[in-house]
């Protein structure tokens, strides 16, 4: 396997996509959505509206409590209601939306890479390179995960950081993140980013523009809304133990969804749709 | 004998029901200019492919430097450049950036490959806009950076798809150039697929002349010329209101001479071989006809292309 030119073809593609505004664009606006204006939305709103009105929507949240496991409902003893609101929101309601993030910049990355290289004729010169199918494909890979998986990071170091300075006069110190939030950053993103690029090389051998394969790739966001309702029906929190299975369960999936890709990946089906 | 560069027997490559390839046979030796001849649809293109290794074929068997491109396409790779019919860019890197690419890929040495990026935009003109995007190129400009990115790793065998097309005549002839140096001085092999005749006639020491996947001819334009018209005419110009008709009389009886036409001061002469020639001029000089002009026929590519063209039509 030759290093060298599997970095040379992630580095070539990353230097492509920064040039891409439609594949970045998302990058910068998704995460300032949800590392910064969601959390100050919904911590500073419970400090200037009145008491009663959390108290009613607390009303809705008692309901939650009382199905949520109880090493998650501990994390809510003794606090105020103000305080209740601000870590259900940025603690449990707001987590699975991150998840968007791993998949939406994998996915949009893999859709420039694979699909984008072929509508811009540049396929071609590269395939007659002297790489191996699995030295191109694993370049191609690298350059939808690794940076997927640091801006999820980095989206999450942001949040945490909002998080504790918007709260931390309300809950009297830093508390985020969550015990649940590890796991989400260390198993399940690198889990979604993986899911996101698999899942775009599928799709990319049976499409023919960036767009096409983006959209394709962006209906895979309906697993995260399913986590997202999952909570607001109260049927499923994403405590430790909960990440964990499912964390462990899209990774399984990766792993039959590579074994697809790479099988799929092969110079001559490639230059057969040139 | 001669170690043979390409090696390709009864090779084939069908797309379901089409034959791209249809039992091509030939060899390339080392140094020379190969062109392969067709219009579009004979297969040039699928033949590059399968000379590379990026597409396997359905039966016959190549070998490119003795490696089986089908098996060790890698390596095959490694020794070779290719200029493709469309040759797109990275068009959002600059021609540095496009290059520095390849030439990684290619296997240059980190410390030999700002070097050797540079060499390729000084030789291709192009050092002078090296970091810009190649967006902003005109095309001749991008024909130029596809070529030093085919040349840049040195590739003793280099496959050109169509290399002049869409190029202004002034562009055209500094590739032409360039190919004909690449083959005469640097010793590389060139395998040049175009249906640009001209082109070929001018770089090719052999040629293929494809159509339908098959080869209808194979050699150089002589060997062609000799297969299709055994026979060889010259024509003569007398001077100064020489009798044609009397010449004619002169030299009908000659052996190896068919056929004699006259008219005014001139004459048509059908011979066997050219080596009939010299005694032709020697028999009108003996008989003290004054002689202006001897012009042998000539054959073009163009003439060999659209007679075996037709007789397959």
């Amino acid at each position: 396997m030759n290093w060298r030119s599997i970095w040379a073809i992630a580095r070539k593609d990353l230097k492509e996509v920064r040039q891409n505004k439609a594949a970045w664009a998302p990058a910068i606006v998704v995460p300032l959505v949800f590392a910064v204006i969601m959390p100050l939305v919904f911590i500073i709103l419970p400090q200037v509206i009145p008491v009663d009105d959390v108290q009613r929507e607390l009303g809705d949240i008692d309901a939650l409590l009382r199905n949520m496991p109880p090493a998650l409902k501990a994390i809510f003893d003794d606090k105020s209601l103000e305080q209740m609101f601000v870590i259900y929101m940025a603690g449990f309601m707001l987590a699975p939306m991150f998840l968007i993030m791993p998949l939406m910049f994998s996915s949009v990355v893999g859709s420039d890479s694979f699909v984008g290289e072929r509508e811009r004729k540049t396929m071609e010169a590269l395939l007659y390179a002297p790489t191996s199918d699995m030295e191109l494909f694993l370049g191609k890979v690298l350059a939808a995960v690794l940076p997927a998986i640091g801006l999820s990071w980095l989206t999450y170091v942001v949040y945490a950081i909002v998080v504790n300075a918007a709260s931390f006069s309300l809950m009297g110190g830093l508390w985020f993140p969550l015990a649940s939030w590890w796991p989400m950053m260390f198993w399940l993103t690198p889990a979604l980013a993986v899911l996101g690029i698999s899942a775009t090389v599928l799709i990319s051998s049976r499409v023919k523009t960036f767009m096409e394969a983006y959209q394709l790739s962006a209906s895979l966001v309906v697993l995260v809304l399913a986590l997202v309702f999952g909570q607001i029906s109260g049927v499923l929190f994403l405590g430790v133990g909960t990440v964990l299975v499912i964390g462990t369960l899209v990774w399984a999936v990766d792993a039959l969804l590579i074994y697809l890709s790479v099988s799929n990946f092969k110079r001559s089906s490639l230059v057969a749709k040139l | 004998m001669t170690e043979k560069i390409i090696q390709v027997e009864n090779l084939q490559r069908t797309f379901g029901a089409n034959r791209a390839v249809d039992g091509m046979t030939f060899q390339v030796e080392p140094g020379e200019v190969f062109g392969l001849l067709g219009p579009n649809g004979a297969g040039k293109t699928t033949t590059v492919r399968l000379l590379n290794g990026i597409l396997p074929p359905s039966a016959g068997t190549m070998r490119v430097f003795d490696l089986d491109p089908a098996a060790q396409g890698e390596l095959v790779r490694r020794q070779t450049g290719v200029l493709t019919e469309t040759p797109s860019h990275y068009e959002r890197l600059s021609a540095r950036e496009n290059l520095e690419f390849f030439g990684t890929l290619t296997g240059i040495a980190p410390a030999d490959l700002p070097r050797r990026v540079d060499e390729m935009l000084s030789f291709f003109e192009l050092a002078h806009r090296a970091d810009d995007k190649v967006e902003t190129f005109s095309k001749g400009m991008k024909q130029r950076l596809a070529l030093a990115r085919a040349l840049i790793h040195q590739p003793p065998l280099l496959f050109l798809d169509e290399p002049t097309s869409g190029l202004d005549p002034e562009a055209a002839q500094q590739v032409n150039d360039l190919i004909a140096n690449l083959g005469r001085r640097n010793g590389q092999t060139v395998i040049l697929a175009t249906h640009n005749l001209l082109d070929a006639q001018r770089l090719c020491d052999r040629v293929a002349i494809l159509n339908k996947g098959r080869i209808l001819a194979l050699g150089s334009l002589k060997e062609l010329a000799r297969k299709l018209w055994p026979v060889t005419w010259v024509d003569v110009t007398l001077f100064n209101g020489a009798s044609a008709e009397s010449a004619s009389a002169s030299i009908q009886a000659l052996r190896g001479v068919r056929q004699v036409s006259a008219e005014k001061e001139s004459l048509a002469i059908q011979v066997e071989a050219e080596e009939i020639i010299p005694q032709v001029v020697s028999a009108l000089a003996a008989n003290q006809f004054p002689i202006l002009k001897v012009k042998p026929r000539d054959y073009t590519l163009e003439d060999i292309y659209f007679a075996l063209q037709a007789g397959e039509a």
